[in-house]
């Protein structure tokens, strides 16, 4: 048992361990006839190798991964052309397989205009998990992006508010959504009470704070004073 | 498409006139020059516990007086991570899971979890089921915005429409009752079918609501639509222009009410909707009133639809005859040996899937409820199962709807907004 506590801990030091890339990543699938779909059409024309495959899911559902170091170029021509107009960005997530194989990111787009969806995905190997934040494209990436860095430890370069957003903003156990994390979390459950008694009351309040009494006027003008001071660093806490 | 723009001015005051523009508000702004006086921004903190939040939700405010400056939303008090419990399910054990993320409009989320597998696995559902669904996904819909008239009429003072809503709510919950046996916690799909077919005598009790619910809609019609109180507290807090809406990942009555025709069930079908005859209302100015009359709106198309639901409702079985999808029925699998072997291997292996992904949307009712499942091949557990939420996208953009706006308007348009944190935190 104490080997466990042991090993979960060191996990959580060395933090997600990219398990051995497997060999010769298989390729993306280059399935179904392009034509088809007027933008999958448009997207091999342009941007040629950036395309890396396509295929037709569940019936009617178009899917192409593109590059990931090209992602932003390729989602933002989709976005500005107005032969595709994908001016809704429904839903921003991404998918891990396990096994080493690479985290997709996942973009579901539709355009109000054409009446047409088109689902993007971008694969990212264990070891360089980043891709082009599309927030500047669609505000709605915003929350979505936050929660992908969240659960799956993506990192969105040019996000402008990167932060966790159902996790605790100080969870150290990882990135809950990824296959190498244990349904009941790395921490087994004495763990998880002893870190919450061993907390440091002072990195949320103020020693100030915890001797303060007297009315919430002299409250309030304290906690204002020691915002000005410069003393926090999170203001809203 | 057409057009299908319903017209919202119905049961406005005639005083606000029909040019569009908000009415006066009640209340005549003073004249007097406000004094220079040198203030500070202070900081507040509303939630996660307190009634106006709907929910376990945390809003940080700073505040010039009682201007809103900024606001910072923070979510994740709910958090299970329904996602990756999914991942350790099979595809029926999941349905149980999806109810409880909206739970002010379960039937949808069962619904639509449902459909997506169904795609995924290229099944197809009998007829009767078809109908069955939409009958619960536009029932619950009427659900669903019950609650958020009867809460957002509180939130600006008015608490006789919510008795109103919550007596017609109590309806639907004995219609949820004896239709799966529960009040919330429905779980009435199963891949390829439903837990179970209509109850004898369900549909005239649906009927019967079907009857006296409109008469209710137009009491709380008359008591908030041309309320001066209620149009003052709304019209123009909290607008965007349509394109802002869109950007901003907006969906449901929130988009439409900003004027964007966009309905899942007009422009992505499914389950034959194109062949139901209701309309879309579309706002024009984007703010609080418009979303109120938009979903006001809605639910009189909804039940219109099911009016015409429930007279296409065909006979046949409910559940597709497959026995590698559907459970056989108990008296068989105890006295044959066939059915007792798929009813085994139904229960401890599940249902393989192809490989593939399948993004499926629906129109819930708060907004594009979309359900991503990713398998492998011949996986009978998700590889990964996404909800794409409503309402988190709606509420990420609080802090640009609320920047402005006095604090009581920030009440409002939380309000407005229609979220359920349960689905938010997931």
């Amino acid at each position: 048992m104490a080997d466990d506590t042991k090993s979960a801990l060191d996990a959580v030091d060395a933090g997600p361990v990219p398990s051995e890339p497997t060999d010769g990543a298989t390729a993306a699938p280059t399935t179904g006839d392009p034509s088809r779909h007027p933008s999958v059409a448009a997207l091999i024309e342009r941007f040629g190798d950036a395309v890396q495959g396509h295929r037709l899911n569940a019936g009617d559902q178009w899917v192409v991964w593109i590059d990931p170091s090209r992602s932003l170029e390729i989602v933002s021509w989709l976005k500005e052309d107005p032969d595709h107009a994908y001016d809704m960005m429904s839903d921003v997530t991404a998918v891990d397989y396990g096994g080493g194989r690479p985290v997709e990111v996942v973009y579901q787009m539709f355009s109000t205009k054409h009446k047409r969806a088109l689902r993007i995905r971008c694969r990212l190997p264990l070891d360089a998990l980043e891709i082009d934040s599309v927030c500047g494209l669609w505000q709605a990436a915003n929350w979505l992006e936050r929660e992908v860095y969240d659960l799956f430890g993506v990192t969105f370069r040019g996000h402008p508010d990167l932060r966790r957003i159902l996790m605790p903003d100080d969870y150290q156990e990882g990135h809950p959504l990824r296959k190498d994390f244990p349904l009941r979390g790395r921490f087994s459950r004495a763990e998880q009470t002893r870190q919450a008694l061993n907390q440091n009351v002072e990195h949320y309040y103020l020693a100030e704070d915890l001797e303060r009494g007297g009315t919430p006027q002299e409250a309030a003008e304290a906690t204002v004073g020691s915002l000005r001071a410069g003393k926090r660093k999170d203001g809203e806490r | 498409m057409g057009h299908r723009t319903v017209d919202l001015a119905v049961g406005r005051n005639p005083e606000m006139g029909l040019d569009g523009l908000p009415a006066r508000s009640p209340i005549a702004p003073f004249d007097i020059p406000e004094p220079e006086l040198e203030t500070e921004h202070m900081l507040i903190n509303i939630g996660p516990q307190h009634p106006a939040t709907h929910g376990v939700l945390r809003l940080v405010c700073e505040l010039d007086g009682e201007t809103v400056i900024k606001v910072v939303p923070h979510i994740g008090y709910l958090h299970s991570s329904f996602e990756k419990l999914g991942e350790y399910r099979t595809w029926n054990q999941i349905v149980t899971l999806t109810d409880r993320m909206d739970y002010l409009a379960p039937l949808i989320y069962n619904c639509a979890y449902a459909m997506s597998v169904e795609k995924l696995m290229g099944i197809e559902v009998t007829e009767r089921c078809k109908v069955v669904r939409v009958i619960c996904m536009e029932l619950d819909r009427i659900f669903g915005h019950l609650l958020w008239l009867g809460t957002t009429a509180i939130d600006v003072g008015a608490f006789t429409p919510f008795l109103y809503a919550f007596q017609e709510r109590e309806r639907i919950y004995q219609l949820h009752e004896s239709l799966t046996g529960a009040r919330i916690t429905t779980s009435a799909t199963r891949i390829g079918g439903m837990m179970a077919d209509l109850p004898e005598g369900w549909v005239d009790e649906l009927r019967d609501f079907l009857r006296t619910f409109p008469k209710t809609l137009d009491e709380i019609h008359r008591l908030l639509t041309g309320n001066q109180i209620h149009i003052g507290r709304t019209q123009g807090i909290g607008a965007i222009s349509g394109e802002d809406a869109v950007n901003y990942g907006f969906t449901g009555p929130n988009l439409r009410a900003s004027g964007v025709d966009y309905d899942v069930r007009k422009d992505r079908p499914y389950y034959d909707y194109e062949t139901y005859d209701f309309e879309v209302p579309i706002g024009i100015h984007g703010d609080c009133y418009d979303r109120y009359l938009c979903r006001m709106e809605e639910m009189t198309q909804s039940v219109r639809l099911l009016h015409q639901a429930i007279d296409r409702l065909p006979g046949g079985p409910i559940n597709v005859d497959d026995p590698n999808i559907s459970l056989p029925s108990k008296t068989d699998a105890m006295s044959d040996m066939e059915s007792m072997i798929h009813h085994f291997k139904l229960i401890t292996e599940g249902i393989p899937a192809p490989e593939g992904d399948c993004y499926l949307a629906v129109e819930g009712s708060k907004g594009e409820l979309g359900m991503y499942v990713v398998a492998e091949e011949g996986g009978t557990k998700p590889v990964r199962w996404r909800i794409r939420p409503p309402s988190f996208v709606n509420l990420s953009v609080i802090a640009k709807l609320a920047e402005g706006h006095l604090v009581s308007d920030l009440i409002m348009i939380n309000a407005s907004l229609d979220i359920v944190l349960g689905e938010i935190d997931r």
